[in-house]
């Protein structure tokens, strides 16, 4: 049986090439001056002074605001979808979760694309507003349209992660609730909430780090000129060639949403250790 | 029962809002792939002129070949490899398979972006030119994480007794691996190979990164066009939202299917 474990080595030597010295290279290229000679390196902090310049860091605060704000529509907007599916029936609740992944299997470039034509200056939204006299509104190519994108997007990932946990739930949690006295408010508040509180911990992920890199929504529904950390990273890889401060502000965004995403898990960990005494810590 | 009534508004409120969210922009995308002009927004009368021009249209035939082309092999390589690694890392020790582990999620936590810019500097370095064979390596790289995590539940839960018992009576190790432990974690391999052939089928951002000027998947062609937008798009979203919807109906509904069958066959 033991002899199987030697099957791991091929994949280690894949990995180390494949996963491993790619990243390398990223943080290679980001204290590294520009130069084709690859066995000439110059070492510099250059590439990470350069972002700290007010027009970068104001991409850099725009996308953690757009992306903060994303999450938090998730949360406010998913949370009840995904109560409502856990409390129907069984056979209706297959049917509406493959309703929500279905729109997931579409290519997301189409997806993001059909806005377009809604939000356009002639588009579907204004004729509406047209034809109730109201005025056109501006839609396209403002933060609007690019949060709308990105909500539209990655809803599906925030209520699949909610549901699964309140699909979990011991209904008898909540009928213990209510026969102790408890309203429906203050059972949903202090049994279900603290309790579905893992999914929507997952949920955060799920969301904040696509939408904190992506470069493809902005540039469809923000426009040519709508920045974020990922159209940024684009430019110097595609547009610019500079692939040294590409590196680098990679390795920045990196570093940024893996912190992020150590902190929430640890504030995950420490409010679960206060909240689950039914989980047996005490005994 | 008032109360209930109201309640019940509630819920058929929140569900129809979020289907209409999500459905709209889908219908109005299909809708106008059947438009008569090049509008997008005004409707001037039905015809099938996009559909002609999809099939007609050389660079985005070629796109869909490719698309197609590099998630099958992609999914069977990544496919086989990754599960002949999940079974090598749940016999390895502990250590090994931590290591293992905690690389292999890189891709996984890591945002496509970056591990997009990893592999186009790895290319660059090595001075291979980038092209379809360079898209279909990525592919394999980012997917057979996805079939490791996939794989390994299974295996977890496998029972190690069996597998001895088969080269006790005699199996060689290829014959145990082959009739005895691949059979049992079965439906881990089949949804790692589902989750990887629509990883690549879908992939734009890695694609985009370590494709060359000459090779485009779907995404990538989508997205250069999308500066000269035309119905043609809408035609071939329209056939693949079909396709996936069938797709995805008959898998979800079978069970329900053979089940009723079974009852009546009873």
């Amino acid at each position: 049986m033991k002899g199987y474990a030697s099957l791991v080595k091929p994949y280690i030597l894949w990995m180390s090439l494949f996963i491993v010295v790619p990243m390398l290279l990223i943080v290679l290229y980001a204290f590294t001056e520009h130069g084709n000679a690859l066995m000439a390196f110059r070492f510099t902090l250059g590439n990470f002074m350069r972002f700290f310049d007010p027009v970068f860091i104001k991409v850099l605060f725009k996308s953690l605001e757009v992306a903060i704000i994303t999450t938090i529509l998730c949360i406010i907007i998913g949370y009840p979808i995904a109560y409502v599916i856990s409390n129907a029936s069984e056979r209706a609740q297959t049917l509406l979760i493959l309703l929500i992944t279905l729109p997931m299997w579409i290519n997301m470039l189409v997806r993001t694309y059909a806005w377009i034509s809604i939000l356009s200056d002639g588009g579907i939204l204004n004729s509406i507003f047209q034809f109730f006299g109201l005025a056109p509104i501006k839609m396209m190519y403002t933060d609007f349209a690019v949060m709308l994108g990105m909500v539209y997007n990655f809803l599906p990932f925030m209520i699949i992660s909610i549901y699964t946990v309140l699909a979990k739930l011991d209904r008898a949690l909540i009928h213990a609730s209510h026969d102790l006295g408890a309203n429906p408010l203050q059972t949903f508040l202090r049994v279900v909430l603290p309790l579905s509180m893992p999914g929507v911990i997952s949920g955060i992920t799920l969301v904040f780090l696509p939408a904190v890199s992506t470069f493809v929504i902005p540039k469809f529904l923000g426009g040519g000129q709508y920045m974020l950390i990922g159209n940024l990273i684009e430019n110097q890889f595609i547009t610019v060639g500079e692939w040294n401060f590409g590196s680098a502000i990679s390795l920045i965004m990196a570093v940024i949403i893996m912190g992020s995403m150590i902190l929430t898990r640890k504030i995950d960990r420490d409010a679960s250790d206060t909240t689950s005494v039914e989980g047996g810590k005490l005994w | 029962m008032v109360g209930l009534k109201k309640h019940n508004f509630t819920k058929f409120f929140i569900l129809f809002g979020v289907m209409s969210f999500f459905y709209l922009p889908i219908l109005s995308l299909m809708i106008f792939s059947f438009n008569d002009s090049r509008s997008l927004t005004s409707w001037s009368g039905f015809s099938l002129q996009w559909y002609q021009a999809l099939f007609e249209n050389r660079e985005m035939m070629t796109a869909i070949t490719t698309t197609i082309t590099i998630a099958l092999i992609s999914t069977f390589v990544a496919t086989v490899m990754g599960t002949l690694a999940a079974i090598g890392i749940s016999k390895s020790r502990r250590l090994i398979k931590e290591l293992v582990l905690s690389v292999n999620s890189f891709p996984i936590l890591n945002p496509e972006i970056v591990t997009a810019i990893g592999l186009m500097l790895l290319y660059s370095s090595l001075n291979v030119e980038k092209g379809f064979m360079t898209m279909l390596l990525a592919h394999i790289i980012f997917s057979t994480p996805y079939v490791i995590l996939s794989v390994l539940p299974r295996l977890r839960r496998l029972d190690p007794d069996i597998a001895e018992a088969a080269l006790d009576l005699g199996a060689t190790p290829l014959q145990a691996l082959w009739k005895v432990i691949v059979p049992m974690i079965t439906p881990g391999i089949i949804s790692g190979a589902l989750i990887a052939f629509t990883m690549s089928f879908d992939d734009f951002v890695i694609s985009y990164f370590v494709s060359g000027n000459g090779v485009k998947n779907i995404s990538i062609l989508v997205y250069t066009m999308s500066k000269r937008i035309n119905p043609t798009i809408n035609a071939l979203s329209t056939i693949l939202v079909v396709i996936i919807t069938i797709v995805l109906l008959v898998v979800n509904l079978y069970p329900y299917i053979t089940k009723k069958e079974m009852k009546e066959a009873e």
